[in-house]
């Protein structure tokens, strides 16, 4: 049996696609079979920050519809072997994503991977809704800025109330918290909320806080999730995230300023 | 600014510490909301209308809340009415 993990936020452009693609990559270079899925009908993202938006032949809809087959629809990532991703569609019909439908390919997916990882649309609507219904965890990713944590704490509440688990009365969806974006310097300054902070508000644990960090775009750039870029900091927060997933304990690191010394300065050019 | 400020030991609230209040206030009663039972909004604007057939009041002047205990809820209706002469618009 699969462990399902949505990644979801309510608030658009805090990283879910960014966070879903490290994550399954980190869970799949660990060795366990992985499929991220985009739940994102009519905003297809995700096959481009994995690299495969020229590989696309069929979609998740496509699937449900009876169209094609999950092995037909499933893309297999050319980097790590044990990684797959099933893209959304871009029809228009945002109702294309039954229950049903869901349920039938999210339960044909547990057979055979390890983790189900499901890519949430942003908003608090229908396809928000199928994205969360069959989690075993939730990573609620939060951006250090009112809106997303508000919108975060919604999102919250609604795992708590609409999701399958909460629905059968079973053991609630684990909650982890990843705090993405975070500039030390100016949580240093009082110009931002701290992890502390966002902690405190939300009050879930914490998974890992990624700091804003150029390498995030440039990988996304070149479709390469952020994880693979081994030797910079969102890269290896990334890594401990997706160890404290799995159990490990790992130090937050990344949470003060990199000051740089004089002599970095002067030779690297600031 | 900020420089000067240093120096007269001025202590103005940082961005942060005003978002993290807000942020407080505004979670912690749309949590409150969140749990109530969802016939409480219709319920409340019914018990608004059966008290201006005998007195007028605004819409704030009543609230409505459900407290849940361990093993009983206990629905809290609190009514302000107006001073005698006194009607609201």
């Amino acid at each position: 049996m699969a462990r399902i993990i949505v990644v979801t936020s309510g608030k658009g452009g805090v990283g879910k696609t960014t966070t879903s693609a490290s994550i399954s990559t980190g869970l799949a270079k660990r060795g366990y079979k992985t499929v991220v899925v985009d739940f994102d009908v009519g905003l297809r993202n995700l096959d481009l920050i994995m690299n495969c938006e020229r590989r696309v032949v069929y979609d998740f809809v496509n699937v449900i519809q009876g169209d094609a087959t999950l092995n037909q629809a499933l893309i297999r990532d050319k980097r790590v072997n044990t990684l797959y991703i099933l893209p959304t569609s871009q029809t228009r019909e945002k109702e294309a994503l039954t229950p049903e439908g869901v349920e039938k390919v999210i339960k044909e997916l547990s057979e055979t991977f390890d983790y189900v990882i499901c890519d949430s649309p942003a908003g608090i609507e229908h396809g928000a809704l199928m994205a969360l219904y069959h989690a075993d965890e939730a990573i609620i990713t939060t951006n250090p800025e009112v809106s997303s944590v508000r919108d975060s704490d919604r999102i919250l509440g609604i795992l708590q109330s609409k999701s399958w688990r909460a629905e059968s009365g079973l053991e609630p969806v684990k909650e982890h918290l990843l705090l993405t974006r975070y500039n030390p310097d100016r949580v240093e300054r009082g110009e931002m909320l701290s992890v502390a902070d966002v902690e405190e508000i939300l009050a879930i644990p914490l998974l890992g806080v990624i700091p804003e960090s150029q390498v995030v775009l440039n990988a996304s750039n070149q479709g390469l999730p952020v994880i693979l870029e081994e030797d910079s900091d969102a890269g290896q927060a990334y890594d401990d995230a997706v160890a404290r997933l799995l159990g490990e304990e790992r130090e937050q690191r990344f949470l003060t300023s990199q000051k740089k010394g004089f002599f970095s300065r002067i030779f690297k050019g600031g | 600014m900020r420089f000067l400020d240093y120096f007269k030991g001025k202590k103005t609230a940082s961005s942060a510490t005003v978002a993290k209040e807000r942020l407080q206030i505004i979670v912690a009663h749309e949590r409150g909301q969140r749990d109530q039972p969802d016939y409480l909004p219709k319920m409340q604007q019914e018990i608004l209308e059966v008290i201006r057939k005998y007195v007028q009041i605004s819409d704030d002047m009543v609230q409505v809340d459900v407290d849940r205990n361990d093993n009983c809820s206990v629905l809290e209706l609190n009514v302000t009415l107006p001073e005698r002469g006194d009607t609201p618009s």
